[in-house]
């Protein structure tokens, strides 16, 4: 009962201020710009008769994933951002004394951004399957939206947008200062880890270990990404089985959230 | 109607490294009356009030609502009313918004937001935006969370602060009254003169330590009394205190006489035969006991 208080405040707490619906209203322009600008330059191409061309059935998959390979930035954030306002704006006071076991606050917060991840993963797909899949479907390329594999593809997308939101709680407790949440996310997803994988991958032991960073394992849950198939490794089979790369992704999360649990949400807040 | 349980510290110490800020700090606040917890900025009233609530963990001994500390209350939002600082909002949220995220944690009924608002007088405010607020908004909306609950015991920080005449004058008879149903008021602030008409009861420390502990009356503890006295004449006025053995000094208007009556000192002049245009008497007020006993800096 008093988690699901917890939960009920904490969706309170995310939808009544500004935050959210910006950062989604980005996420979705965002991922259906690169969604519908990546049909477009490959369906375009693959008309003609030469260039680098992708076989039409894994087409639809790449364009999709945008939701995922650029949007998952955007549930991290809004992550982060819900565990570090309440240290910047000192509403951890109120918080802890409606409710002053902490763990059972961390642990609503956790549930909520899984449930608001998923929201978002909903949004992103909208976006991406909306722009990427309308694109196709005038270049006269089946869409596949009438395939199970598809869907499928979906409901895992779904399951890794939310577990990068709770991702993004665990970094927020670790790193309770907003500006340098927000700069590692940024740092970290935008350039770090793009780089990392892309330099893993042109050795195979290297390739190994960094099948275990977060973002290849959010490809290998949702199956497939732009950064998979443009590495040069991406094709040798390199890769983790979708659930344990969502059992990575969790187990990121959980880490991260008990490490900051210890290091900063069970200090004295004054 | 909650009734107030008794708040006890025993023994409450916290060190931040070699800083003692709170040393073995033992004492009780009673149901059924305003007290006043003072002392000068930095003496510990905060860090103090912060492990009563169960925010700062305490070094050594405990503080507790009759008997339970605050993290091991039932329903703590209806059991304690606490408002710490006036800025522990999220600005862009709108005032029931930030109520009901608490009265939702806390599992608190639906309309408890508003019902707090309207008593502190937040009702037409409701949906604006906290970060709009003015200080004694806040001050207003760090009540109202304190109300949520309708708590038995009050705990408030520096509830004063940042209020304008009408509001102190508002929240002392909220509190008066809140006290006069049987709850536990505890209010802090640095200066005495600001609660000096709320309190029944003062606890003051400092440097975190309990240094005087008593009904508001027993501040009163100087017997050194004075007179100010003026007359057209102000020299032959001096003169004739001190032939009577008084020691006179002088001020711009007037002279001050130094453990005097009025009265005496009207008869002397009186009988003298000097018109008298002013004539008082001063006492060492509260608030001189009241830097005494907080030492010589008194950061006031």
């Amino acid at each position: 009962m008093k988690l699901v208080n917890a939960v009920r405040s904490e969706v309170t707490k995310l939808t009544s201020t500004r935050l959210w619906w910006v950062l989604a209203i980005i996420m979705v322009v965002y991922v259906a710009f690169c969604s519908g600008g990546l049909a477009a330059i490959f369906a375009g191409v693959g008309t003609r008769a030469n260039g680098p061309t992708l076989p039409d059935d894994q087409l639809p998959r790449l364009v999709y994933s945008f939701a995922t390979s650029v949007g998952y930035v955007f549930p991290v954030l809004l992550g982060a951002l819900a565990v570090t306002s309440e240290f910047r704006f000192q509403s951890l006071t109120p918080t802890f004394l409606a409710q002053p076991r902490r763990g059972i606050v961390l642990a609503g917060k956790a549930i909520t951004l899984l449930i608001a991840g998923a929201v978002f993963g909903v949004l992103a797909l909208i976006g991406s399957i909306g722009a990427g899949g309308g694109v196709l479907a005038g270049f006269g390329i089946d869409t596949q939206l009438a395939t199970g594999d598809i869907w499928a593809f979906v409901g895992r997308s779904i399951l890794a947008m939310a577990l990068w939101a709770a991702i993004g709680v665990g970094l927020g407790t670790l790193v309770p200062s907003q500006v340098a949440a927000i700069v590692i996310v940024l740092a970290f997803t935008q350039f770090l880890e793009p780089l990392l994988r892309f330099g893993a991958s042109l050795t195979d032991w290297s390739a190994q270990i960094a099948q275990f960073l977060p973002g290849s394992a959010s490809d290998a849950l949702v199956g497939g990404s732009v950064f998979t198939i443009a590495s040069p490794g991406g094709g040798t089979g390199v890769g983790l089985e979708w659930w344990q790369g969502g059992l990575v992704l969790a187990a990121i999360a959980v880490v991260a959230t008990v490490i900051g649990y210890v290091t900063s949400w069970r200090r004295d807040v004054s | 109607m909650p009734s107030g349980v008794p708040i006890e510290f025993t023994e409450l110490t916290k060190s931040f490294g070699h800083v003692q800020a709170v040393s073995d700090l033992s004492l009780t606040v009673e149901p059924g009356q305003v007290t006043g917890f003072l002392g000068p900025n930095g003496a510990g009233k905060t860090t103090t009030l912060r492990m009563l609530l169960g925010l700062v963990q305490p070094t050594s001994g405990s503080a507790t609502f009759g008997g339970t500390p605050y993290s091991k209350l039932d329903s703590p939002l209806a059991t304690v009313g606490a408002s710490l600082e006036a800025a522990s909002f999220h600005p862009g949220r709108s005032a029931r918004n930030h109520l009901a995220v608490y009265a939702q944690a806390a599992g608190l009924p639906k309309t408890a937001p508003d019902a707090a608002l309207e008593k502190v007088g937040l009702s037409g405010y409701a949906n604006r935006r906290v970060g709009g607020y003015s200080l004694g908004m806040r001050q207003r909306l760090g009540l109202a969370f304190a109300l949520l609950g309708d708590p038995g015991v009050l705990v408030l920080d520096e509830p004063i602060n940042g209020l304008d005449p009408e509001g102190i004058k508002w929240i002392r008879l909220l509190l008066r009254s809140m006290a006069a149903e049987g709850r536990t008021v505890l209010i802090s602030s640095h200066l005495l003169s600001e609660v000096q008409q709320t309190v029944d009861d003062v606890v003051i420390i400092s440097h975190g330590k309990l240094v005087h502990r008593g009904e508001l009356s027993s501040l009163d503890v100087s017997d050194s009394k004075q007179v100010q006295v003026n007359a057209d004449d102000k020299d032959r006025l001096a003169e004739v205190i001190r032939a009577a053995g008084f020691e006179v000094s002088n001020l711009r208007s007037g002279v001050l006489v130094e453990n005097a009556e009025a009265a005496v000192i009207g008869r002397l002049a009186f009988e003298a035969g000097i018109p008298l245009t002013a004539l008082s008497q001063k006492r060492t007020g509260l608030e001189e006991s009241f830097l005494t006993l907080v030492g010589e800096e008194g950061s006031l």
